[in-house]
């Protein structure tokens, strides 16, 4: 069994940042006096902190070992995650979304539905969301504790209890503004331990040149052409034609539209660090600037796995082979992890360790304070104990982080059934993402949108994507958690297919129902709308900023930029 | 905020930095045969202490212009 071994100096790196992590909620939590502090910052920090917490509260166990594991799998096509998928995604959030989201003086995603549409949209959307942010939070927990077992050997229990602890305790202290802090210097960290890992990698392989060599090799012991795993769209024009097994529409439109607009546009744990920033022109800023190191980000999650799938394939001679697993397949997820003690000296590989605690506990913290908002504001202060004072709803903040935090230990223990994390997260989003995207879009940019409509085109959506699911599956599966419990009308070539499939028939049936739904019910008084709609929206004036810092022109730089990404890679 | 965020990043770099350095020197050469024959301990905890530096500098500049507007 591969086990990675540690000296005295890399417990004491971990031990050094785990004493930064903690100082920074110390030092913060005098300045925690009222729930806004709490769970908005007080809305006082700069653009650039609150746009990498953007990228940062989303880099958890998905990103960092999902990508890896994909990238093994998939080859360069899983780049679109990012350059098909957030980019544009966080270019529309900017520009077009965050006027409604700042403006209104929401404090939360499920509030701002309270004020456009009604309680009950409120009320279900809060609902869902709390569910699912701590089953991601414990999937995070899970994936890390397994981890930590696999490589070094430590308690599963242990090591997921004692993260659970530090994430607690920063989240606890300092609130919303400990948690952002701390994922902007876990950004950090994860650059600097990832990259000198990727340097080394690709130098071992001999270059981009090299690695796209040793993945023709690949690519054709799978059955493919030889370029499939270095190209992210030629060979897309058939399902049949690349390891993904999904064709250019269903990429386009089911994550690049749907899932990837769903999730960074409407996804209140992304959304809550722009709110949380000092004016709405910092808002608009956040995931632009964002943007700019996230469509870079295939070079430190992606790449690793594709190296390593590489090198694998050449094993006798690189002395590198990724485990297979008890049913016979190759364990993609110990890609990134494996590298790391592949080509790390101890010193930097305590670095390449507590980059990707970080990653988890990023993860992690972002959805807990996530969770802890939604909860106090939308369903405690909405449903059950309404008009008490403000300490009395930051006391509830506290204890909520302390449950949420619970909660996600209980969802670590449990989730363990899926063999690809993003495939199973891929999927409660396609639930419970994808039509809310439809419910946005109507609500902020026709006017006639009505509350009945949004809660019925919820259901109907999220109903829509069950359905599907039941009556298909992926190729090689049997019917149960994979899809097909209903009956079996229709078989993809690959879980990721199904997945995008899903969530374009989930976004389409939330779109007609809402549209329907709307023409037949009475809408609200345009004199209420204002701020919360496009068109009864005065435009956002942004000519005060330098010219570099106006939305529209860092949109159109970053948009430019990834279409380029885009042709380097076809 | 009453903390600028560049001083404890700046910090924690800078230190990491100059413990890797040190540790790249005084480290048996024999380990850096998995990372290409590269002591890259050394190399990284340089560039790390250059960042960490670069972090504290900004850091401090912006708290003195604000103290000297207040």
């Amino acid at each position: 069994m591969f086990r990675i071994e540690l000296h005295a100096i890399d417990y004491a790196i971990l031990a050094i940042y785990f004493a930064f992590v903690l100082g920074v909620g110390w030092a913060l939590r005098r300045y925690v006096t009222t729930s806004s502090d709490f769970f908005l910052s007080g809305r006082a920090i700069p653009a650039w902190i609150t746009g990498l917490a953007f990228i940062s509260a989303n880099l958890g166990a998905q990103e960092v070992i999902g990508m890896g594991a994909s990238g093994a799998k998939y080859g360069i096509a899983t780049s679109h995650f990012y350059w098909v998928g957030a980019i544009p995604a966080m270019v529309f959030v900017g520009i077009f979304m965050m006027p409604f989201y700042y403006g209104s003086r929401a404090r939360s995603v499920p509030e701002y539905l309270k004020l456009r549409f009604d309680e009950k949209t409120r009320g279900l959307n809060a609902i869902f969301f709390a569910i699912m942010t701590v089953f991601s939070s414990g999937i995070s927990l899970y994936a890390m504790g397994l981890l930590l077992q696999t490589l070094l050997g430590w308690d599963f229990t242990v090591s997921i209890l004692v993260s659970a602890a530090i994430v607690l305790t920063y989240t606890l202290l300092g609130g919303l503004t400990s948690a952002i802090y701390n994922e902007v210097l876990q950004f950090f960290l994860i650059i600097a331990g990832f990259l000198p890992l990727v340097a080394l990698g690709l130098k071992d392989v001999g270059g981009w040149a090299g690695l796209k060599q040793k993945l023709a090799v690949v690519s054709v012991a799978h059955g493919f052409a030889p370029g499939a795993y270095s190209h992210s769209w030629t060979y897309l024009g058939s399902p049949a034609a690349n390891p993904m097994g999904v064709e250019w529409f269903s990429m386009v439109m089911g994550l690049g539209f749907v899932l990837s607009f769903g999730y960074w546009c409407t996804d209140f744990l992304v959304v809550q660090r722009a709110m949380a920033s000092e004016s709405m022109s910092a808002a608009r800023r956040t995931p632009l600037i964002a943007a700019l190191p996230k469509m870079f980000f295939p070079i430190l999650v992606i790449l690793p796995g594709m190296i390593a799938i590489a090198l694998t394939q050449d094993a006798g001679h690189t002395g590198f082979a990724l485990p297979p697993k008890p049913d016979g397949t190759l364990n993609y997820d110990l890609a990134i992890p494996m590298m790391l003690g592949h080509y790390f000296p101890s010193g930097i590989l305590g670095i390449g360790l507590a980059a990707l605690m970080a990653s988890f506990m990023s993860g992690m913290a972002g959805n807990v304070t996530a969770f802890n908002t939604v909860w106090t504001y939308d369903i405690y202060q909405a449903y059950i104990r309404k008009g008490e004072s403000d300490s009395h709803y930051l006391r509830m903040g506290r204890l909520s982080t302390f449950f949420g935090i619970l909660l996600s230990i209980a969802a670590a223990y449990a989730a363990t059934r899926f063999n690809n994390i993003m495939d199973l997260l891929q999927l409660v989003f396609a639930f419970v993402n994808a039509p809310l995207f439809a419910t946005f879009l109507l609500g902020m940019f026709w006017k006639r949108t009505t509350g009945h409509a949004a809660f019925s085109g919820l259901l109907v959506g999220t109903v829509a994507a069950a359905i599907h699911h039941g009556l298909t599956l992926p190729a090689g599966s049997v019917a149960g958690i994979k899809g097909g419990w209903l009956a079996l009308l229709h078989t993809y070539p690959s879980e990721m297919a199904q997945n995008f499939w899903t969530a374009i028939y989930a976004w389409t049936a939330c779109f007609l129902c809402t549209l329907l739904v709307s023409l037949a019910t009475r809408p609200r008084p345009e004199s209420e709308l204002t701020g919360l709609v496009y068109s009864l929206t005065p435009r956002p004036r942004d000519d005060a900023a330098r010219w570099f810092e106006r939305p529209a022109v860092l949109g159109a730089i970053v948009l430019g930029m990834a279409v380029a990404l885009n042709i380097i890679f076809w | 905020m009453g903390l600028d965020i560049r001083l404890p990043i700046g910090g924690f770099f800078a230190l990491i930095g100059i413990v890797l350095a040190i540790y790249g020197v005084l480290s048996d050469p024999s380990i850096y045969q998995r990372s290409l024959g590269i002591n890259v301990n050394t190399l990284w905890g340089l560039a790390l202490v250059v960042f960490g530096v670069a972090m504290l500098f900004f850091g401090r500049r912006a708290a003195a212009r604000k103290g000297s507007r207040e």
